[in-house]
C-alpha cells in the first residue's frame, strides 16, 4: 500500500514538473486562537483578490501558502519563515499580523531572496529593518495623527490621553501628543493601563479628575474595546461632554454589533471603512464577503492584504516570475492604484503606503446594521512615525 | 474624601462581580476537590446561551439568565456523568490535564458554532444607564451585580452550614466511605454540588458579562483571576472567597486609580503575600 501510494505520488510529481513550478508566496498570521478572525480577514482579502483577478500571472499560478502563528510569537514566527523559505520554496512572503512577527523574519529575508509584504503590523519602524520590506497596512502613527487635529478644530484644548500599556498603544500616545501639541493643544495627563485591565471605573473616575475636556484612546480591538467604550458611557463620561477621540482600532467593524448603541457619535480616523463609498469597494466588499462568509466579519485587515496580493502580482509581473527580491521591491516603490480604500501609492523612500485617511462617525445605516461613516478625508498621508523617529 | 468614596464603590462593585463569577469554582476545588479549570468555560457557556436567548430569541433579560443557567447545567450533566465521576479523588495533575482538555474543546465549539466575534447580552430596561450617588455616577446594573453577590453567598452559606444537604455534603467530601456507608448517597450529593457549581459559573458568566464580555477565549483569558480568588480565599470557603474577591478588588481599582502604569503588580504583590501569610488562604480549612 505505501508503495503504491508512494509510486502515485512520483506520477503525480512527475507529471507536473512538465509544467512551471507555481509561484507560491507564503503567508504567516494569526488564523487560530484568539486573534483567529484578523487572521480569517488576511484570507478573506486574499481569496477576494484572487477571485478577482486570477490564479495567474502571465504563465504562473500563484500558490498560496498558509502557516498559522497564533500570537505574538518571534521565534515561531521566524522559524515558519525559514521553513517556507527553505522547504516549501515561497518566493514571496506576505502576511504578519504582530510586529514582533514581522520584525524577527526581516534579518532572512536578503538571505533568501525573498521580499516581504506587510499585511499589518503597524510600528513604523519595521521598513527600516530591511530594504525587501513593503507594507499594505497603516501605522498607528499615520491614522493616530489626524486624529489630534479633528480634536483641535472641535474646540477642545486640553485632552488626557488614555493607552493600553504595550508598543502600539505608546506609539499612539505619542503620535497623538505630537499631532496635539503642535496644533496649539495641551495633553493634560498620559495614563498607560495594564493589558489586561478588565474594569475600567477607576480609569474614568481618573479622566473626569483630570478635568479634560476631551479623552483620547488606544486599546487593542476585542473585549476591552466593548468594556472600554461601555464604562465611558455609564460612568456618565458621555453626558458631561467630554470627548471621545481614538484612531479606528476602537471601532473595528467586527466589533461595532457588540458595541451598538453604545459607540454611537464615536469619532475615530482610520485608513478604512467597510463602508467606503466607491465602486473599487462595492466590488471588494461584494468578493471579500463572498470569502469570509459573513459580512460581519469582515474588517480592515482584508483590505490590507487585497491590497498586499495587487503588489505581489505586479512584482510577479515585473520579475517575469523569476526569484529577484531587489527587482521586485524596486518594481513596486512609487506604484500608485485606485484601492477599496482610496487612491493609495508606495512611498519610494519608506516602502510605505500612502494613503488616505478617514475620519468617521460610528452611525446606523439604513439596513439597521452599524456602520463608520466617513465624514472628512485627510488625503495622501504618509507616515509620520518614521519622521519622528529620525 | 470623594476619591476614597468614589474608589471604593468601584472597588465594591469589581469585587462583587469577581465573587460571582468566582464561586462556583471555589465549591468545586474546596468541597468536591476537583480542580476544575473549565470553570470559565461553563461561565462562557452560560453567556453564550444568555446572549442567544435575549438577541435571537427575544427573551427578556431574567428569562435569558435562567435559560442559562437550566441549559448550562443540562450540558454539563452528561460531562459529569461520563467524564468528571472519573476524577473524583484522583490526583490534581489528572483533574488539571482532563479539564482543561475539556476547555480547549469548549473553545473549539464555541468559535465554529458562535463565531470569533463578541457577544453581548442586552440588559433589561430598568438595569441599563447609571444611577447618581450623590458625588459620582455609577452604573445600574453595577449595583444589580452586587446584590447578586450578596443574594449568592447568603444563599450558599446557609445550603452548606444549616440543611441537612450541607451536612451530607461536608461528610462525603471529609470521608466518602464512612458517609456512604452511613446512607448518604454521595453520587447524588456529589452529581448536584456539581449542577450547583456548575450552575453558579453560568450564572457569573451571565451577569459579570458587561465586565468580562463573553467570546470564544473567556474560557481561558480569565482562568487565573478565578483561580487566584479561590487560592486567596480558601477553597470551598464562601466567607473566605467573599473577604478574598473585596480585598482584591480594593487593592486593583486603588492601584489602577493611583498608579496604573504599574499594571497588575499591586494586584500579584498582594496575591504573593497573603499565599506566604495564609498558605490554604484566607479561610482555608486545615485537611
Amino acid at each position: 500500500m505505501k508503495k503504491l501510494v508512494f509510486a502515485a505520488v512520483a506520477a503525480v510529481a512527475i507529471g507536473t514538473s512538465a509544467y512551471a513550478d507555481p509561484i507560491k508566496v507564503g503567508v504567516i498570521g494569526p488564523f487560530s486562537g484568539p486573534f483567529a478572525l484578523q487572521g480569517k480577514n488576511f484570507k478573506a482579502g486574499i481569496d477576494a483578490y484572487m477571485a478577482v483577478n486570477g490564479n495567474t500571472v502571465g504563465s504562473d499560478t500563484v500558490e498560496i501558502v498558509y502557516r498559522d502563528v497564533p500570537q505574538p510569537d518571534p521565534a515561531q514566527s521566524k522559524a515558519l519563515a525559514q521553513e517556507l523559505i527553505v522547504k516549501e520554496k515561497v518566493q514571496y512572503l506576505a502576511g504578519f499580523y504582530f510586529t514582533p512577527d514581522a520584525m524577527a523574519v526581516t534579518p532572512i529575508l536578503k538571505q533568501g531572496n525573498v521580499p516581504m509584504v506587510i499585511m499589518n503590523a503597524a510600528t513604523s519602524a519595521i521598513v527600516t529593518k530591511s530594504p525587501l520590506v513593503v507594507r499594505t497596512s497603516f501605522t498607528t502613527w499615520q491614522t493616530s495623527t489626524p486624529i489630534a487635529k479633528v480634536a483641535f478644530d472641535a474646540g477642545v484644548k486640553k485632552v488626557i490621553s488614555v493607552v493600553s500599556d504595550y508598543g502600539p498603544g505608546v506609539d499612539a500616545e505619542n503620535a497623538f501628543k505630537a499631532g496635539f501639541e503642535k496644533a496649539g493643544g495641551q495633553v493634560v495627563e498620559a495614563i498607560r493601563m495594564p493589558l489586561a485591565t478588565n474594569d475600567f471605573s477607576p480609569i474614568m473616575q481618573r479622566i473626569k479628575d483630570s478635568g479634560a475636556q476631551g479623552v483620547f484612546a488606544f486599546l487593542p480591538s476585542g473585549p476591552t474595546t466593548l468594556g472600554f467604550v461601555k464604562a465611558y458611557n455609564e460612568n456618565g463620561l458621555k453626558a458631561a461632554g467630554i470627548k471621545f477621540f481614538a484612531p479606528g482600532d476602537l471601532t473595528q467593524e467586527s466589533d461595532l454589533p457588540a458595541l451598538g448603541d453604545a459607540a454611537l457619535g464615536i469619532q475615530t480616523t482610520f485608513h478604512y471603512a467597510v463602508s467606503h463609498d466607491s465602486p473599487e469597494n462595492k466590488a471588494f466588499v461584494e468578493a471579500a464577503t463572498k470569502a469570509i462568509g459573513n459580512k460581519a466579519e469582515l474588517s480592515f485587515p482584508a483590505v490590507s492584504a487585497y491590497d498586499g496580493m495587487y503588489v505581489i502580482y505586479k512584482m510577479i509581473e515585473a520579475t517575469g516570475g523569476k526569484q529577484d527580491a531587489e527587482k521586485a521591491v524596486d518594481a513596486v516603490k512609487g506604484l500608485a492604484w485606485a484601492s477599496p480604500r482610496g487612491p493609495v501609492s508606495i512611498d519610494p523612500e519608506s516602502r510605505h503606503i500612502t494613503q488616505n485617511i478617514y475620519l468617521r462617525e460610528v452611525a446606523k445605516s439604513d439596513d439597521g446594521t452599524y456602520i463608520n461613516k466617513e465624514i472628512q478625508t485627510f488625503e495622501k498621508q504618509g507616515d509620520p512615525g518614521l519622521a519622528a523617529a529620525k | 474624601m470623594q476619591t476614597v468614596f468614589s474608589i471604593a464603590v468601584d472597588a465594591l462593585a469589581y469585587g462583587m462581580v469577581l465573587f460571582v463569577i468566582s464561586i462556583g469554582l471555589s465549591v468545586t476545588m474546596g468541597l468536591m476537590r476537583v480542580v476544575n479549570l473549565a470553570h470559565g468555560a461553563f461561565a462562557m457557556i452560560g453567556g453564550y446561551i444568555a446572549s442567544y436567548a435575549a438577541r435571537d430569541l427575544g427573551l427578556g433579560y431574567a428569562a435569558a439568565v435562567i435559560a442559562a443557567v437550566v441549559a448550562t447545567i443540562i450540558i454539563a450533566i452528561p460531562l459529569e456523568r461520563f467524564l468528571y465521576r472519573r476524577i473524583y479523588g484522583a490526583p490534581e495533575l489528572t483533574q488539571v490535564l482532563m479539564t482543561i482538555g475539556i476547555t480547549f474543546c469548549v473553545i473549539g465549539i464555541a468559535n465554529y458554532a458562535m463565531g470569533p466575534t463578541l457577544k453581548t447580552i442586552p440588559l433589561a430596561g430598568a438595569l441599563q444607564g447609571s444611577a447618581d450617588l450623590g458625588f459620582r455616577t455609577i452604573p445600574v446594573h453595577r449595583l444589580f451585580v452586587i446584590l447578586c453577590g450578596l443574594a449568592v453567598a447568603l444563599a450558599l452559606w446557609f445550603a452548606i452550614e444549616r440543611t441537612s444537604f450541607g451536612v451530607k455534603l461536608r461528610a462525603s467530601v471529609d470521608d466518602a466511605a464512612m458517609a456512604a456507608a452511613l446512607g448518604v448517597r454521595t453520587e447524588i450529593i456529589y452529581a448536584v454540588s456539581f449542577a450547583v457549581a456548575v450552575g453558579l459559573a453560568a450564572f457569573g458568566g451571565v451577569v459579570g458579562a458587561e465586565l468580562l464580555p463573553v467570546e470564544p477565549y473567556y474560557a481561558l483569558r480569565y482562568m487565573v483571576t478565578f483561580l487566584v480568588v479561590v487560592s486567596v480565599g480558601g477553597a470551598g470557603s464562601i466567607p473566605g472567597a467573599l473577604i478574598a474577591c473585596l480585598l482584591l478588588g480594593a487593592i486593583d481599582t486603588t492601584g489602577r486609580y493611583l498608579m496604573p502604569e504599574f499594571g497588575e503588580f499591586f494586584f500579584y504583590l498582594a496575591v504573593i503575600a497573603i499565599i506566604c501569610v495564609f498558605p490554604r488562604g484566607l479561610a482555608g480549612r486545615v485537611k
